[in-house]
């Protein structure tokens, strides 16, 4: 008989009955939520005759719409001041906390939500967003949901959601210098596929994972998604609780040493069986950028870009209709490709790591000319901590643009966009036709210290030849 | 499409849109989510990808006019979350979709919508494919009581998971009153998880 994995134990523990269709009726005990997503489900409770059940397990917060030139009231774009105005209502009238542009913790949902101690281990977390496996990096179990789940955690607590099957994925040895936890996940998703993930939760462990500062395990467990897990997640260690003591909203005193017995416990078994275990070898990965159009369309900075023949049979028109519209050449190396655009940030590289990376790279020169840039902290935390750090200085002495906190360029549902045919190496977690606001815009994803690099180059280059 | 009404089956014309890992950016730019209603959304459906197909996108063909099936490849719908995504289509007329694979969010989505999702395996999605561009005319049925999809291409058999199956066709698929039912048992499971309550003594 075999141990049980956290995705287990947490599972049983918010189970509150199995329903008639096979799913479990799970409860959910923190629920995000945005302007982007929301709006809909408060109308639909509201058109019901439901008032949210938990809305003290419930916080929001503004993040997509909002711009990064300037956050003063009312915002420039009037649809823009009206989402944020019926959050702020919805979320008023239901008794939900909300981190707005004026509490100094308004931020990327995910950035906000683990730096407040909101989430912690054991819990299970749902956001109307995919990017919530994000927070899996603390042991939760954490899934995007859409509009109409959002409306059943509001006036429910619970979703009716299928348990998933568990993949262990073990990424052992050590990175070598210039390597990123956005490198590692971009290997995974490389090797197991953009749909690799469908019905698995992906359980991250091994020597390079338990390396890694909890922001580093989140851009991990960020891009489960585009692998096409739903759920990512890393067993919660000592690191997980140092980076969880003291926080705002994490318990106290007693009361934090006790949910730490609690939280160790809800940690995989060392004898727990998994459905599937897929081994990485973390010092063979190098800085890794994509040249498609989904995340799994990826080589190794140093590798050329794939021909037809390269590829099995089934993938070829999806790398034929990739290249076509990248223009870029089968064979060719990636190193080399001129950029337009810089975008650092996001919820999967917005944090201070993230950014201090960047500024290490951005030391070494000057934005190249041509290349416009964007340099945006995930939170006012963040931002604030990178201030005292004297990091926007960094940037701007060496010509990146320094804006306020936001999902920004990500995707393009704010100014921060693509014009034209653009090319943008960005530190986001999606290189979709169109997803940073230009119909025809194109993205290479890479680590914040790779677009750092690419602005000031002009073009991709591989990081370890700056630093 | 009144939320709870049983789907036993859906009938119509089939619309062939092929490509694998179709994200739902694609489906639905980002730009249209800058609204707080679903209102309208159909004829964004796709948009940017037809304005650079230039009339030769499967959406502006006239053979597949008046669809209410689409019939897509591997890994629909991967992506964002956005519950825009299956809106757009839903109200750009359809009302099924059949492909290879769907993502996990976007199936979860439709079936919440009451709009099925089943599956085939590739090389019958082939046969249903070309059998849908040799005849768009033709009459597709999804028959998710008997798990079947019928069509010029024979009686094809479905897969679809049983809980939404099951859920279409009971017309529970509104999961909030199904959540509803389970009342008290909800506090307690909370009132078991040491977090609730700030893991006091």
């Amino acid at each position: 008989m075999g141990g049980r994995s956290l995705l287990d134990k947490v599972w049983d523990a918010h189970s509150v009955r199995e329903l008639p269709s096979g799913q479990t009726q799970l409860f959910i005990g923190l629920h995000l939520i945005h302007e982007v997503t929301s709006p809909q489900a408060f109308a639909a409770l509201r058109e019901a005759g439901l008032r949210a059940r938990h809305p003290e397990r419930t916080f929001a917060t503004v993040d997509h719409i909002i711009p990064t030139d300037s956050q003063r009231r009312p915002l420039a774009d009037p649809m823009a001041e009206a989402m944020l105005v019926e959050l702020e209502r919805s979320a008023a009238q239901s008794g939900i906390r909300f981190f707005g542009p004026e509490s100094g913790h308004q931020g990327i949902v995910h950035v906000i939500g683990p730096e407040l101690g909101l989430t912690q281990p054991g819990m299970t977390i749902a956001c109307g967003d995919s990017h919530t496996s994000t927070h899996g990096a603390f042991g939760a179990v954490a899934f995007g949901i859409g509009t109409s789940q959002v409306r059943d955690v509001l006036a429910t607590q619970c979703l009716a959601v299928a348990r998933p099957r568990v993949r262990r994925i073990d990424v052992g040895g050590k990175l070598a210098a210039g390597v990123y936890a956005k490198d590692v996940i971009l290997t995974v998703i490389r090797r197991l596929g953009v749909k690799g993930g469908i019905g698995f939760a992906y359980e991250y462990g091994g020597a390079a994972i338990e390396a890694m500062t909890l922001e580093e395990r989140m851009t991990v467990c960020n891009m489960s998604i585009e692998g096409g897990a739903r759920v990512g997640y890393v067993n919660p260690d000592d690191a997980t609780f140092a980076y969880l003591r003291g926080r705002e909203m994490a318990p106290q005193g007693a009361a934090f040493e006790r949910a730490v017995a609690w939280w160790r416990s809800m940690a995989s078994d060392g004898d727990a069986s998994y459905a599937d275990r897929v081994r990485f070898d973390g010092a063979a990965i190098a800085p890794t950028v994509t040249f498609g159009i989904n995340p799994g369309q990826s080589v190794g900075v140093d590798e050329s870009i794939p021909r037809l023949s390269e590829v099995p049979d089934d993938e070829r028109p999806a790398l034929a209709e990739a290249l076509a519209f990248m223009e870029l050449r089968a064979g060719a190396p990636l190193a080399g490709t001129r950029i337009d655009v810089a975008f650092i940030g996001s919820c999967t590289n917005g944090r201070i790591s993230d950014l201090r990376e960047a500024a290490r790279v951005a030391r070494h020169g000057k934005v190249a000319p041509g290349v416009r840039t964007f340099v945006v902290p995930g939170s006012q935390a963040v931002q604030r901590q990178a201030e005292a750090e004297g990091l926007p200085a960094v940037f701007r002495a060496a010509g990146f643009d320094w804006r306020e906190p936001g999902c920004s360029m990500c995707l393009a549902m704010n100014p921060d966009r693509l014009q034209g045919r653009e090319l943008c190496a960005s530190s986001s977690n999606r290189n979709f036709k169109g997803r940073q606001g230009s119909p025809t815009g194109r993205t290479l994803l890479m680590s914040p210290a790779m677009v750092a690099a690419a602005a000031i180059r002009g073009k991709v280059v591989d990081v370890r030849e700056i630093l | 499409m009144t939320a709870g009404e049983p789907v036993h089956r859906v009938a119509g014309r089939g619309c062939v849109l092929r490509g694998d890992d179709i994200d739902t950016d694609r489906i639905i730019p980002a730009r249209y989510l800058r609204a707080i209603s679903f209102e309208g959304l159909g004829e964004h459906a796709f948009e940017d990808d037809r304005k650079q197909a230039k009339g030769n996108h499967p959406l502006d063909d006239a053979r597949f006019d008046g669809a209410s099936i689409l019939i897509v490849g591997r890994n629909f719908g991967c992506g964002s979350s956005r519950e825009h995504a299956p809106q757009a289509l839903a109200r750009s007329g359809f009302r099924a979709f059949v492909g290879e694979s769907f993502a996990e969010i976007f199936f979860g989505n439709c079936t919440a919508l009451g709009l099925p999702c089943a599956t085939l395996p590739r090389a019958e999605l082939e046969r249903l494919m070309e059998s849908v561009e040799l005849n768009p005319r033709q009459e597709l049925v999804l028959d998710l009581a008997r798990g079947t999809l019928a069509s010029r291409a024979g009686v094809q058999a479905i897969e679809m998971p049983a809980g939404a199956r099951r859920q279409l066709l009971e017309g529970s698929y509104d999961a909030t009153a199904v959540l509803l039912e389970a009342g008290d048992a909800i506090e307690a499971t909370a009132a078991r998880l040491p977090y609730v309550s700030g893991f006091a003594g």
